[in-house]
């Protein structure tokens, strides 16, 4: 019963090479849409009591003046509104204007943040992915300095991590076009926390390799990496699965309010998983055996190749 | 050995007791705090970052300014009725105030916001034809000054005339006075504008309050037509004091505390279910280790609640996540500990020896991988102190942080210790029970 992972490794560069693709064309076409925290502006959450159709709000919204308003629905009355910075008195004109629209409404939320406060947080979260990027890189380097060539760890490690974080920013700039959500503070709090947990999948399984050919199992390296990744296999998936469930659970109860972080978390959660499973351990496999040219020639014709 | 292991259960079940007592009843005030501290987006309130205005003031004397406008804030508050109010000094030039538990954000912010200073104007016509109205002005020891509030002292208060209406009393010093002396003849017989800020005060009737002045104003030291409630509020500003330097807000989050109590039951519903869905699979796929495991996670629940209530730890919404996250992370270390006795398993070897091959062997891959949450955790704290807001990230950053630490000690010595509970016991022969697989072969 011994699968054969790093056999398939060709397949999951072309899985792992398309989603990414896909996530840049998205990222290129839609971009992401920047939460106030980071570019400013007021936001907040209205519960009406009656049903109230997106549009009819957007046009209400847009004939006060509010073009620039960004909605996303939450509940059959519950909508997030984005505009720009207002003041009490706009907004107390604003809640009034609704109330005649729509009826009764409650704004159990409200956050407003100013052009100065943004720049500032912009810049930190900058620094902040910036140092936590090279504190990782550090470590990884440390991790694997008895490895037998701990450059090529880190790296493969590196674009695993890399993946992850590509797909999760593609998804949200899908969601972005299609939903309005928005990259806020917790956004980037669940990518770090992303980061953290996928390089600690894949140092797992590198773990193994090192023990592994330390024992010499066997001569083959595609051998070692293979044998490494089934026995640490169960582990990654029940360690993603018990994750998973608590990220579902959260996703399901508590809503709106941090449904961008925990979106991100289950992303980067399964994406995590395949790529310290299927990309890191078997990158380093091409890399030793210097298979890129045989990568490039299994393309244009998948099948054929395969077998051989 | 086994003298040693009992030593060790002893010890844990102490910690699990102590640990108990600690968050039994859940808002309990032992240790002179009330339950868990939560965080507003948890109980509801105002967070507000002002900016001051320091560019009148004069250099050196900035701390001074703060100060004050903190002090006359803090008065403001109190007869709002706050219970544990933050007013804070942040940065060089910024005000943090927190209420917590304000329902009424509107008029929390307009009491605490407010310059409060009350201008009085007289009405002239320029050269256009066109009125409006300027800051009645008086001499004094040379100098132009507009007559405000500021020359009130500071014991207003609100009644009712023998008509009944509501009115507002107020008393000038002496300066006052001397300016009263010389305004009021210029203006008899014309309106007064009271303005607060760029408003003119409104009654009951939203009409401008503009009184004759048909004597001398001196005397004249009521206010009347406004309605009980702005009657009172504005005494209280009055009477708190005037903020000495213009506050800008330029961050603000509302949570009405309703939203706030929802938050907490759907976390908890969360927290609950992620446990006992982690809990039946550990069960079922590593059977009594699992349970064991299980246990741990209680004992693991239970000690990093008592430790946010005695570093303390405010919990926020995102502070929760981090928490019911690290419920899900914290059985990693079980799980690889687990894998690796059942390959001892596989080899062979009895339940003693095989958990510790397996705690030992998993002892680096555990360490090795929670050092990059670690490090998450420290540069995501870092980001959220210094940010403006900082509440959800660092709360993340804290309990993710906690529970990751917690998780592997109540892994590697909680677990095995109730593990090796079974070494030489009956049970102890059927390998089956402790791990999946064995005996399928």
């Amino acid at each position: 019963m011994m699968f054969n992972i790093v056999g398939k490794r060709f397949w999951f560069f072309v899985i792992s090479g398309a989603v990414i693709l896909i996530s840049i064309i998205s990222l290129a076409t839609f971009g992401l849409k920047a939460g106030i925290e980071f570019s400013s502006g007021s936001m907040m959450t209205v519960s009406f009591e009656q049903t109230v159709e997106q549009g009819e709000l957007k046009q209400e919204l847009a004939s006060l003046g509010y073009t620039n308003a960004i909605i996303q629905r939450t509940g059959d009355g519950d909508f997030l509104i984005r505009t720009h910075e207002l003041t009490s008195q706009d907004k107390a004109q604003l809640e009034d204007a609704l109330t005649k629209r729509f009826g009764h409404l409650t704004e159990p939320e409200f956050n407003s943040v100013s052009p100065m406060v943004a720049e500032e947080t912009t810049q930190n979260a900058a620094i902040a992915v910036a140092v936590a990027a090279i504190g990782i890189l550090l470590y990884v380097t440390w991790a694997f300095r008895r490895m037998p060539n701990p450059f090529r760890y880190g790296t493969c490690a590196i674009v695993a991590l890399v993946q992850d974080a590509l797909i999760a920013l593609g998804i949200f700039s899908i969601l972005g076009g299609i939903l309005n959500w928005q990259v806020n503070l917790m956004f980037i709090t669940g990518i770090l926390a992303v980061i953290g947990y996928s390089i600690n999948n894949t140092i797992v399984v590198f773990d193994r390799i090192r023990e592994n050919l330390i024992k010499g199992i066997s001569p083959s390296f595609e051998v070692v990496v293979n044998n490494s990744l089934v026995e640490t296999l169960s582990r990654s998936l029940n360690t993603s699965l018990t994750t998973l469930f608590v990220v579902l659970a959260l996703l399901l109860f508590v809503g709106a309010s941090i449904q961008n972080f925990a979106v991100v978390l289950l992303i980067g959660i399964i994406a995590g998983t395949f790529s310290s499973i299927c990309i890191a351990p078997t990158l380093l496999v091409v890399w030793e055996k210097g298979e890129w040219g045989r990568f490039i020639g299994w393309l244009p014709l998948p099948r054929a190749k395969a077998r051989g | 050995m086994t003298r040693r292991n009992s030593l060790v259960v002893i010890v844990i079940l102490a910690i699990f007791a102590f640990a108990l007592w600690v968050i039994l009843p859940i808002d309990s005030e032992r240790f002179g705090r009330e339950g868990i501290q939560l965080g507003l987006d948890l109980q509801g309130g105002v967070h507000m970052v002002y900016k001051a205005d320091l560019s009148e003031v004069e250099a050196g004397k900035e701390a001074e300014a703060i100060n004050g406008a903190i002090a006359v804030i803090e008065r403001r508050v109190d007869v709002f009725g706050v219970t544990e109010p933050v007013i804070q000094r942040q940065g060089k030039d910024r005000i943090l105030v927190e209420l917590p538990g304000v329902s009424e954000a509107e008029k929390a912010k307009r009491l605490v916001g407010q310059t409060a200073l009350l201008e009085f104007r007289e009405r002239v016509t320029d050269e256009n034809g066109e009125t409006k109205w300027v800051p009645a002005t008086g001499v004094i020891n040379g100098q132009e000054k507009a007559l405000s509030s500021n020359y009130f002292t500071e014991d207003t208060y609100v009644d009712r005339d023998r008509m009944g209406r509501i009115i507002l009393y107020f008393e000038w010093t002496e300066e006052g006075k001397k300016l009263c002396e010389q305004i009021t003849p210029r203006i008899l017989n014309q309106p007064l504008g009271i303005f607060l800020g760029d408003e003119p005060i409104r009654g009951e009737d939203d009409e401008p309050i503009t009184p004759i002045v048909m004597d001398a104003l001196e005397r004249c030291s009521v206010i009347e037509g406004l309605s009980f409630n702005d009657a009172s509020e504005l005494s209280n500003l009055l009477n708190a004091g005037r903020i000495p330097i213009p506050l800008t807000p330029i961050y603000e989050q509302t949570v009405s505390p309703i939203l706030g109590a929802d938050f907490i039951d759907m976390s908890l519903k969360a927290g609950v279910i992620g446990i006992i869905i982690v809990m039946l699979f550990m069960i079922i796929y590593y059977r009594l280790s699992g349970v064991l495991a299980s246990l741990a996670l209680v004992f693991y629940g239970t000690l990093v609640l008592a430790l946010f209530k005695l570093i303390p730890v405010t919990l926020t919404l995102a502070g929760l996540g981090g928490f019911v996250l690290s419920i899900g992370m914290a059985v990693d270390a079980n799980v690889l500990i687990f894998e690796r006795m059942k390959e001892e398993f596989q080899t062979g070897r009895t339940l003693g020896a095989t958990i510790e091959a397996g705690f030992n062997r998993a002892w680096t891959a555990i360490r090795d991988s929670n050092v990059t949450t670690f490090i998450v955790c420290v540069i995501l704290y870092w980001l959220g102190s210094s940010i403006v807001a900082s509440a959800p990230v660092m709360g993340f950053a804290l309990t993710l942080f906690i529970g990751v630490a917690v998780s592997m000690f109540t892994a590697i010595v909680v677990t095995r210790t109730l593990l090796r509970l079974f070494v030489g016991t009956r049970l102890a022969r059927r390998a089956s029970l402790f791990s999946p697989y064995i005996g399928k072969k």
